[in-house]
């Protein structure tokens, strides 16, 4: 009886294996035959994923619009990479490199250190990093590394007009991902926005400390909504999507309260409730798309600091603008102008941005 | 007598062996039901790790850590403690050993390198000792003491590296090589990969586990605590101190596991935001390892080899790194319902004999 029973169990596996097998031969085949010649890119996301429906998946579809652009198919003419925890950015890295990607991105700041090692390690390899400038132990740039950074103080400066002209209580709200020089462009900028067109009002910033905790930035949102803020900029990847859950949650009972989205975008993120005022786009895609497009080209801008602001068309407020008034898209445009002529230079740093209030008195 | 011991130790064998296939087997099917190739999943694991010396390289690295924790919660197990607070022991660990390197910079490497260790381990044996206090003095029982104390070591090296070691990208400043257990020689040995001195360190440990708990004295009063502490405070042995020593010993293994990161992996600490999962994955690998020293390294392997090699799934078959998630969910899932696994073996042997 036990042996009859271990046959039938073993068959099974066998009959199993077998058939896992079968489909297994077909496929790796193929995959081989068409390695070198063909352009390829590729980027590694941070641990916020690929749908975190802001910045890396707008990082992803700059790729995929250039796939779609060039005739390159997904998975192997452009590629993308998840992390699940830090430790994994450098292998994820160090894969593509090893497999010749004409280029591999790292999405976000988090990956300078890595990329730094990388780059130095395989000085053959094209790199790019968002959002930091990647150098060497002299503190110059590292010439196979194409360092994008945004002037996301100008974009969050934009909605920060269009907070400061919409909010009924005069109080508005800031929920940043990770307190750090880049997040404080964002902050500054929209304070200062704010401010220039409703000095009256009080605005509440708040840090959740992490990119992907949508819990906690539901929490700080609920506290700030409390506090009488209708208008919350949530500046914080995949966290802020909890800023967006309990403004519909009000918008349900009957509350009118606001979200500002980041990155991309966020108009589709506030339906059916209608919650998304405005966003401030950070054309991640945008960028990508471009240093892709010049690498493609033998372009590689392998050690410049590239920099996209107003006038790259880089950062901006979202071409969807339902719910913004005529008379504040108007001063909107007013302020771009300033900025984009230079006559108006939008604050990044606290001190910046203290310097830039007592200026307006 | 004999026949029947050698009968239950293969049995107890069997209980992990049959987990990890039957939790494969089911990622399998799953992978096939979403419509992925579950042999070439497998077969791009398997290839990248043995065949590459870059992924080999960075599963001995990811198994540094994995071990150490390990050890840490066999260790307490064996004790007859359950020790949650790995993840905390590891973090504080690998805040000391990194802030002792970085305050220390100018001592040469033969003192530099083994103090850091050190603060690293003693950082995790107060950790582990806190709670080690409470249990014996006030019954306040491991489990929520030591999750408290993760919380707490997270929010404050978090603050501590905020303020006091701070520098551009949300960490700290990179440590000076001479605390460094980084060598260019295992790198240029795997292609570059981050693998480190620290596996001596781990290896030390495990041989420190084995001949602790079962060739010294203490280590058999240890044990005994664990088999039953009435019956070994009946036999004169101090139930208190025991559970204090086994946690703090614990804590020291956590704190180095946190030391190994600092000093190998990384270089620098980042400002984690949330755990970095390697403690809790230490109560698995150690579940898994049957709580022997053996069994941790094992199982260490094992879960290192699949959290590489999810990677190159991803890259090579397309697999969502997700799904290495859900099997190793699954394996701890089988090893945890071994009863089940122990009767259906059972069943099918007693039926055999008639």
């Amino acid at each position: 009886m036990f042996k009859k029973r271990m046959a039938v169990l073993v068959a099974f596996v066998v009959v199993l294996a077998s058939v896992l097998a079968g489909c297994g031969n077909s496929k790796s085949s193929g995959s081989s035959a068409t390695k070198k010649a063909a352009f390829k890119a590729g980027m590694v996301t941070d641990t916020g994923g690929v749908d975190d429906k802001s910045f890396n998946q707008s990082a992803w579809e700059g790729l995929t619009s250039f796939a779609k652009d060039n005739g390159l198919k997904k998975g192997s003419g452009v590629k993308y990479l998840q992390s699940t925890q830090a430790s994994d950015y450098s292998p994820n890295l160090n894969t593509m490199v090893h497999q010749n990607y004409d280029i591999v991105y790292g999405i976000g700041f988090l990956m300078q250190s890595d990329i730094q090692k990388i780059a130095q390690q395989n000085p053959k390899a094209h790199l790019g990093i968002i959002d930091a400038v990647a150098v060497d132990k002299n503190n110059k740039p590292l010439k196979n590394v194409a360092s994008i950074t945004f002037k996301e103080q100008q974009g969050s400066f934009l909605v920060g007009v269009v907070a400061g002209l919409t909010t009924k209580t005069n109080k508005v709200g800031f929920i940043g991902g990770v307190n750090s020089a880049l997040l404080k462009k964002f902050e500054n900028g929209f304070k200062a926005g704010v401010k220039t067109v409703n000095p009256k009002a009080e605005i509440y910033a708040q840090y959740a400390g992490a990119f992907d905790a949508p819990d906690k930035g539901r929490a700080i949102a609920q506290t700030m909504y409390t506090k009488g803020a209708d208008i919350i900029y949530a500046s914080a990847g995949n966290t802020g999507n909890g800023v967006f859950t309990e403004a519909k949650n009000r918008a349900k009972n009957g509350k009118k309260v606001w979200v500002i989205g980041v990155d991309k975008d966020q108009h589709d993120q506030g339906m059916p409730e209608n919650v998304t005022l405005t966003s401030m786009v950070k054309r991640v895609d945008q960028a990508i798309y471009d240093v892709t497009k010049q690498t493609k080209a033998g372009k590689f801008p392998g050690g410049k600091v590239l920099e996209f602001g107003l006038k790259e068309n880089g950062v901006g407020i979202a071409p969807t603008t339902d719910n913004v008034s005529k008379k504040a898209l108007s001063t909107v445009n007013d302020y771009k102008k300033k900025i984009i002529d230079g006559s108006l230079t939008v604050p990044t740093t606290d001190k910046e941005y203290k310097e830039y209030l007592a200026n307006l008195k | 007598m004999s026949r029947i011991l050698k009968k239950i130790n293969w049995m107890t064998l069997l209980i992990p062996v049959v987990s990890v296939i039957l939790g494969l087997l089911c990622g399998a099917v799953i992978m096939l039901i979403i419509g992925y190739n579950p042999v070439l999943a497998y077969q791009s694991i398997v290839e990248s790790i043995f065949l590459q010396p870059y992924y080999g390289g960075e599963t001995i690295r990811a198994m540094i850590p994995l071990m150490l924790a390990g050890i840490a919660v066999a260790f307490a197990f064996r004790t007859g403690l359950f020790n949650i607070g790995v993840e905390g022991q590891l973090l504080v660990g690998w805040f000391a050993s990194v802030a002792c390197a970085i305050c220390f910079d100018h001592l040469p490497k033969v003192i530099l390198l083994p103090m850091s260790i050190t603060a690293g381990g003693a950082a995790g044996a107060l950790w582990g000792f806190i709670p080690g206090l409470l249990k014996a003095r006030f019954k306040v029982h491991e489990v929520i003491s030591t999750i408290m104390m993760n919380y707490i070591a997270l929010y404050t090296t978090a603050y501590l590296i905020k303020n006091f070691l701070y520098t551009e990208g949300e960490r700290t400043p990179t440590i000076p090589a001479a605390a460094s257990l980084a060598s260019t020689f295992l790198a240029d040995l795997t292609q570059g990969s981050r693998l480190h001195w620290g596996f001596v360190v781990a290896i030390i440990a495990v041989f420190a586990m084995w001949f602790g708990l079962w060739k010294t004295t203490k280590g058999y009063e240890l044990r005994a605590v664990g088999f039953s502490p009435d019956a070994s405070k009946y036999a004169g042995m101090n139930v208190s101190r025991n559970i204090m020593l086994s946690l703090t010993f614990s804590g020291i293994f956590a704190g180095l596991g946190g030391a190994m990161e600092g000093l190998g992996t990384y270089q620098y600490m980042t400002i984690n935001s949330a755990f970095t999962g390697i403690g809790f994955n230490g109560i698995a690998v150690a579940l898994l390892g049957l709580n022997t020293p053996l069994g941790v390294v094992l199982s260490g392997a094992l879960f290192a080899g699949l959290q590489t090699g999810g990677m190159t799934m991803q890259s090579e078959a397309g697999v969502p790194v997700e799904l290495i998630q859900i099997i190793i969910a699954l394996i701890i899932f089988f090893v945890g319902s071994g009863y089940v696994i122990k009767w259906a073996f059972g069943r099918l042997s007693r039926k055999g004999h008639k």
